[in-house]
């Protein structure tokens, strides 16, 4: 699914990362917990978060994860959007909540990593 | 090749800064990004811990063709029952680290899976020195 139909599917705001839009992701991965994060081996995946903190950009990088979601509303921070940036990261706000989100994205087809 | 990077505890801002220069290093030296992953995952796990845990630290890196050889030497509290702090789940982090994402008990853990060598040096109310080595060439090579 290419990252601007996930972001027409839920209300997204992009911050930043605009040449990522026509990126095909084919999994996402949701969570609060970085440590999780840093598990999975994937890279090529969506990360779902509520955490909005310069730690979620800093784990995206070390990851190589190349698109987040805030979900509910969470705001990056002016430090996240430069790191991000820096990163070549695609930054996108949702208001919809994690459940939701994710209930969306399950049945259009994206494939969880686990 | 080698770096050095000094750690302040509580300064969660800066944490992930010494792994991202790293990164970029491993990067332009063209290193297989498997491993480049695997480096600096353990780095920015370990370097969490500093920061979480620690009143200070210094970090020693060291590239050679054959491994990537990371040292963590802290001053701090440093840990009581070294098998138990192994173990996935078992944390003493503050709220403030979970704020952070971190604290479940999943980091020692973690470096221990994407390194080749790991060890833990610790005494309490003193330190820990954490050393980790991920191999750039595989034994067969």
């Amino acid at each position: 699914m290419k990252l601007k139909e996930i972001i027409d599917l839920l209300e997204g705001n992009l911050l930043c990362g605009k040449e990522r839009l026509d990126d095909d992701l084919q999994s996402a991965f949701a969570s609060d917990l970085m440590s999780d994060v840093l598990t999975v081996a994937d890279s090529e995946i969506l990360l779902i978060t509520g955490l909005a903190n310069i730690q979620t950009i800093r784990t995206s990088e070390m990851s190589d994860i190349s698109h987040i979601l805030l979900v509910r509303n969470k705001k990056a921070t002016v430090e996240m959007l430069s790191l991000a940036i820096e990163n070549g990261i695609a930054l996108i706000e949702s208001p919809y909540s994690m459940f939701r989100v994710c209930g969306i994205l399950f049945n259009s087809g994206l494939k969880p990593v686990f | 090749m080698n770096f050095n990077f000094h750690i302040i505890g509580g300064d969660f801002s800066n944490a992930g800064v010494a792994s991202s220069e790293v990164k970029k290093v491993l990067k332009r030296l063209n290193v297989d990004c498997i491993i480049i992953k695997r480096a600096v995952v353990s780095l920015y796990e370990a370097e969490v811990n500093v920061v979480a845990h620690a009143f200070e630290g210094d970090i020693f890196i060291d590239i050679s063709s054959e491994k990537i050889s990371i040292i963590l030497k802290d001053k701090g509290p440093g840990i009581e029952d070294i098998s138990k702090a192994m173990e996935e789940g078992f944390s003493t982090a503050s709220p403030k680290v979970r704020e952070m994402g971190f604290g479940a008990g999943m980091g020692l853990p973690n470096i221990k899976r994407n390194s080749d060598f790991m060890e833990i040096e610790s005494v309490v109310g003193v330190g820990t020195t954490l050393t980790i080595e991920i191999n750039i060439k595989s034994s067969g090579e």
